[in-house]
């Protein structure tokens, strides 16, 4: 066959022709988008390594011709943890899913700290990081792009596993079949496939680390007290001078700076992914995003990046040691015992971890204090059941009824992803003025801000469920002219349920996390407090109190572990099982 | 092919034998002294119902998985993991969604690490050879099953591989389509234009290997054994209609459906005895559907098995497990590739539903012995409830624990029909209790 002429034509059109290097209108656009983009991040990296006496010389202000500034550093310092993100989730979820011994170890540790509240570690990350960098403001800097990086990673990583342990079987036989390098391997089959998913949940990361934008700008810890320019610093400091104008911009340019992070980074990221998805039929309804398009449409600036593309796609072919499958092959006797020795290794290391903690918490606490926490934290436990139940009731038909009408749910789930991507802490202000007006009582109307940025999660996936509902289902149960409350019951909540579990985990999950920063909140002087466990870890962590700061954390901890294993993976699992259409 | 290199064999499996570990106790053997022997210029098909692990020795031969026993060499060369001078082409077609035509068929040479201008040659003229010509920059969900598949067999070409592996390759796809690719693909070979020396093809479908192959090499089920060797001499184009050609297929369909030597007589032909008896999940509409068949006219209770899957458009894999249940009932004989039906169908066949069930359920507590063994359970337990481990455990005593959940769906769907006992799913409990 090798011995057929192939068409020069072909060949030709391959090469490079004079024409690709004329600009088109679309070059304009996009050249001057990425030269903007460009200065803002050189400008803002370059004041990242300011000395750390320049933020006494120039502290925050709240001048609003700084607001744009500090947008752009807050914006920078998320999209740096993001980096760190994409690295740890690479290399910490690769190695759980290629080593068995790492995976026991790396899995429930994922799946506690996405489910658990960082927020509570933040305390000693702070001091490391100041330490690491005296006299720098890099220092204060590395400790907020952790503390974001904290909010983001788990899931991606999680998410990045478990697409690496569902690979399609036939494309695996096909990679080994070929004898792909491992190296290889992972370009063109794991990454590609993992990537949907990563790309959500790196949305969803996103969204969920404004929350500790704000509170690791601000940082106070003990006597330390460093505000770092940026949007979080803006906030708070308007909160403590009760300027309720300023605070009124700052939601207003997180607006600004979710909307254009959206449009510029993740649509064209979603158009782009769709091409991974692993299903072979093309599917009715693509994402799209008008900036991919228009990069697409390019001709100079794809020409441009050709070179940064043939390099990415090379990466795959760098030459990388092989392994055959023959070559450990060890007796089964040895395997076994190499196991237990690892198994053993773990968990003396993880009753290590306990009994030091514990041995630290013990030299001021007592056990006295450890029921007082268990008590607090029934407290907050009683608080999120109470919210999920009550944004059940509210979202789930407001859901259902935006679900079966697609008209309407076109145009509202975007909304509704912007809402969930909104920062509700910074809202906080404004319920405070409320209850200090009216007189309520803190305990329990500070409690719906835990919910007030979860919900959210309710509603899009109600709504994901109804659009999906069959409608064959539907026409059915409209010609047997069900009553309402027979519809309710046998079609309509079955139909959507495995979709509201998946919301309702993550909403509680975020409540619990968001407890921290919802029962203390404060306006200038005035602080308003509900009892609970959040206000516990925030108190202990204002005061510097390690112990308490650890306790509070752990007894959370166990908190949402437990009711993650007696009341969601239950109902997950009930749903996976009895009530999936497909 | 030059003349030195005739009467070599490319590929050869001398006594394999693999094991299906479960991990401790018996283990399950999948297939039992396999022989095969594939000479230069030759197209060879396996063709075996599912289970019989044709595909398991395909995957061995390509080095995907290693046999348990025994020795398989490609040129003389050992076997000993994914060999370089065999390609594959799967029943799933196995494509890379996220990467076109071209870079599909790239893949393998990329890892051989064949510089890019050569890999881009080469693929370009596997693509022209295969008639892909103008797909070259689409992604696989923009194609038709058939244009997938020929990016499989160019994808599997373009590595210059001595034997093309054929994993049942057409068998997804629909009627018209799987001839034209089986003629194209029959068309490039006896002109000599593709760069192999032999091919392998793994099938359930009789009539596509008599169409293919030189040789058919006829596999048993559980274990999967090679029963019989079929040479065929007809010249290529090869028509269905011939008399020759009927011929073939009808020998191997009684070979297919002729006892095994030792089984005892009417028990099903399915592997395993007494409770771990290995059952097929055959819906009952199925099963009554068949001998509604079989009673009316033209066939009045008795049917030549080829002459019915063709009437009834259905495949060996799909037929079989119905006419082989009907004869682990007592409904029906099956022998020698003929089917009849017993008079305990006949009235089946004539009966209204409750006459039905009784019937079935009557059989069914006398020829099946994991049924009747569960109703008696349930009727010695003052409770009569069971929970489904039990049994579930029971099996896997003889048997993987995939095959017992399937035996077990097939019981309950039975024994659901026949009203021998009630199962609830949710809490996975058996019972005697049908809601009245």
């Amino acid at each position: 066959m090798t011995s057929r002429p192939v068409p020069d034509a072909r060949m030709a059109g391959l090469g490079l022709r004079r024409s690709t290097l004329v600009p088109n209108l679309y070059d304009a656009v996009a050249l001057v988008l990425v030269v903007a983009v460009l200065a803002l991040v050189a400008h803002a990296a370059g004041a990242m390594r300011a000395p750390l006496s320049q933020l006494d010389i120039a502290p925050v202000t709240l001048d609003p011709w700084l607001l744009p500034d500090y947008a752009a550093r807050t914006t920078l310092r998320m999209f740096a943890a993001m980096a760190a993100s994409l690295v740890f989730t690479f290399v910490v979820a690769t190695l759980a899913a290629k080593s068995r011994k790492a995976e026991l170890l790396i899995v429930p540790a994922l799946d506690i700290l996405q489910s658990v509240p960082v927020l509570g570690f933040l305390t000693f990350t702070v001091i490391f990081f100041l330490n690491l960098f005296p006299a720098s403001q890099l220092g204060a800097e590395c400790a907020a792009i952790f503390a974001i990086f904290t909010a983001q990673a788990w899931n991606m990583a999680f998410s990045f596993y478990q697409s690496l342990r569902t690979l399609p079987q036939d494309l695996e036989e096909v990679s080994r079949h070929f004898r792909l390098s491992p190296w290889l391997r992972f370009w063109r089959l794991e990454a590609p496939y993992a990537t949907p998913g990563l790309v959500w949940n790196a949305m969803m990361s996103m969204s969920g680390s404004w929350f500790f934008v704000v509170a690791s700008e601000a940082i106070s810890v003990g006597d330390t007290k460093i505000a770092l320019p940026g949007i979080g610093a803006w906030l708070s400091l308007a909160i403590e001078r009760r300027d309720i104008g300023a605070v009124g911009m700052a939601v207003a340019a997180i607006g600004v700076v979710i909307l254009l992070y959206d449009q510029l980074v993740f649509r064209p990221i979603v158009a782009w992914a769709d091409k991974f998805r692993a299903e072979t039929t093309a599917a009715q309804e693509r994402p799209r995003s008008w900036l991919y398009d228009l990069v697409r449409r390019t001709r100079l600036v794809k020409r441009l990046f050709e070179p940064v593309a043939a390099v990415a796609t090379s990466v795959g072919r760098l030459p990388m040691p092989r392994v055959a499958w023959q070559a450990v092959a060890l007796p089964p006797g040895v395997g076994r015992a190499l196991d237990l020795a690892w198994y053993g290794l773990v968990a003396a290391a993880v009753a290590a971890a306990a009994w030091t903690t514990a041995r630290f918490v013990s030299t001021t606490l007592g056990w006295a204090d450890v029921a007082g926490a268990v008590g607090l934290g029934a407290l907050t436990l009683m608080r999120v059941l109470v919210l999920i139940a009550v944004a059940s009731l509210v979202w789930v038909p407001i859901g259902v009824w935006i679900g079966l009408r697609p008209a309407v749910s076109q145009r509202v789930q975007p909304v509704a992803q912007f809402l969930a991507a909104f920062p509700a802490n910074v809202l906080f202000p404004f319920a405070v003025v409320a209850i200090v007006r009216l007189g309520l009582d803190p305990d329990v109307w500070l409690s719906p801000l835990m919910v007030l940025g979860t919900q959210w999660y309710i509603l899009f996936n109600v709504i994901a469920g109804a659009s999906a509902f069959p409608t064959d289902l539907r026409e059915a149960s409209s010609l047997f002219r069900l009553r309402p409350a027979q519809w309710w019951r046998k079609v309509i909540l079955p139909g959507i349920f495995p979709y509201y579990v998946t919301g309702a985990l993550t909403a509680s999950g975020g409540s619990w996390n968001a407890s921290i920063v919802a029962e203390v909140a404060s306006w200038g002087d005035t602080r308003l407090q509900a009892s609970g466990l959040g206000s516990y870890i925030a108190n202990a962590t204002d005061a510097g109190d390690y112990q308490r700061v650890v306790l509070g954390v752990a007894v959370m901890s166990l908190y949402v572990v437990i009711f993650n294993q007696v009341l969601w993976r239950p109902l997950y699992r009930f749903a996976e099982r009895r009530l999936r259409m497909t | 092919m030059s003349a030195n290199a005739l009467d070599r064999d490319v590929v050869t499996v001398r006594d394999v034998r693999h094991f299906y570990h479960k991990g401790g106790s018996s283990d399950l053997l999948v297939l039992d002294h396999v022989d095969l022997t594939l000479h230069d210029n030759e197209i060879v098909s396996l063709l075996g119902r599912s289970g019989s692990g044709k595909s398991t020795l395909l995957r061995i031969i390509a080095g995907l998985m290693p046999a348990s026993e025994g020795r398989v060499a490609i040129r003389e060369r050992l076997v000993s993991g994914p060999a370089p001078d065999v390609a594959m082409v799967f029943q799933s077609f196995a494509l890379f969604p996220w990467l076109t035509v071209l870079d599909n068929v790239e893949i393998g040479l990329e890892a051989q690490g064949v510089p890019a201008p050569e890999r881009r040659r080469r693929a370009l003229a596997a693509i022209d050879l295969i008639g892909l010509d103008g797909f070259e920059s689409a992604y696989p969900k923009e194609l038709s099953g058939g244009m997938r598949q020929r990016v499989g067999l160019a994808r599997a070409l373009v590595v210059h591989p001595a034997v093309l592996l054929m994993d049942e390759p057409f068998s997804a796809l629909d009627v018209l389509t799987a001839e034209t690719l089986r003629t194209d693909l029959l068309d490039l070979w006896c002109e000599g234009r593709m760069p192999i020396r032999a091919m392998l093809l793994v099938t359930h479908n009789i009539e596509e290997a008599v169409l293919m192959s030189d040789r058919i090499l006829v596999f048993s089920s559980n274990p999967g054994r090679v029963i019989a060797e079929i040479k065929v001499t007809l010249p290529q184009p090869r028509n269905r209609l011939d008399p020759a050609f009927r011929q073939i297929v009808d020998d191997i369909y009684a070979r297919m459906t002729a006892r095994a030597v030792g089984n005892a007589p009417k028990e099903g032909g399915f592997p395993g005895t007494g409770i771990g008896m290995i059952l097929p999940h055959v819906s009952t509409n199925l099963l009554a559907g068949l001998m509604e068949t079989l009673s009316g006219p033209p066939y009045d209770g008795r049917a030549d098995l080829p002459a019915l899957a063709s009437a009834l458009q259905m495949e060996v894999d799909e037929l079989f497990p119905i006419a082989e249940t009907l004869q682990l009932l007592r409904f029906a004989e099956v022998e020698g590739g003929d089917i009849h039906l017993t008079d305990a169908a006949r009235r089946f066949a004539t009966g209204g539903v409750d006459e039905r069930k009784r019937l079935f359920a009557q059989n069914l507590m006398a020829y099946v012995p994991a049924v009747s063994h569960i109703r008696r359970i349930l009727d010695d337990r003052p409770s009569h409830k069971a929970p489904r481990a039990r049994f579930q455990d029971e099996l896997e005593d003889f048997m993987s624990p995939e095959f017992a959940d399937r035996t077990l769906h097939a019981v309950i769907s039975w024994a659901r029909y026949g009203e021998v006992f009630a199962y609830d799913e949710g809490a996975g409990v058996f019972s005697l209790e049908n809601p009245s």
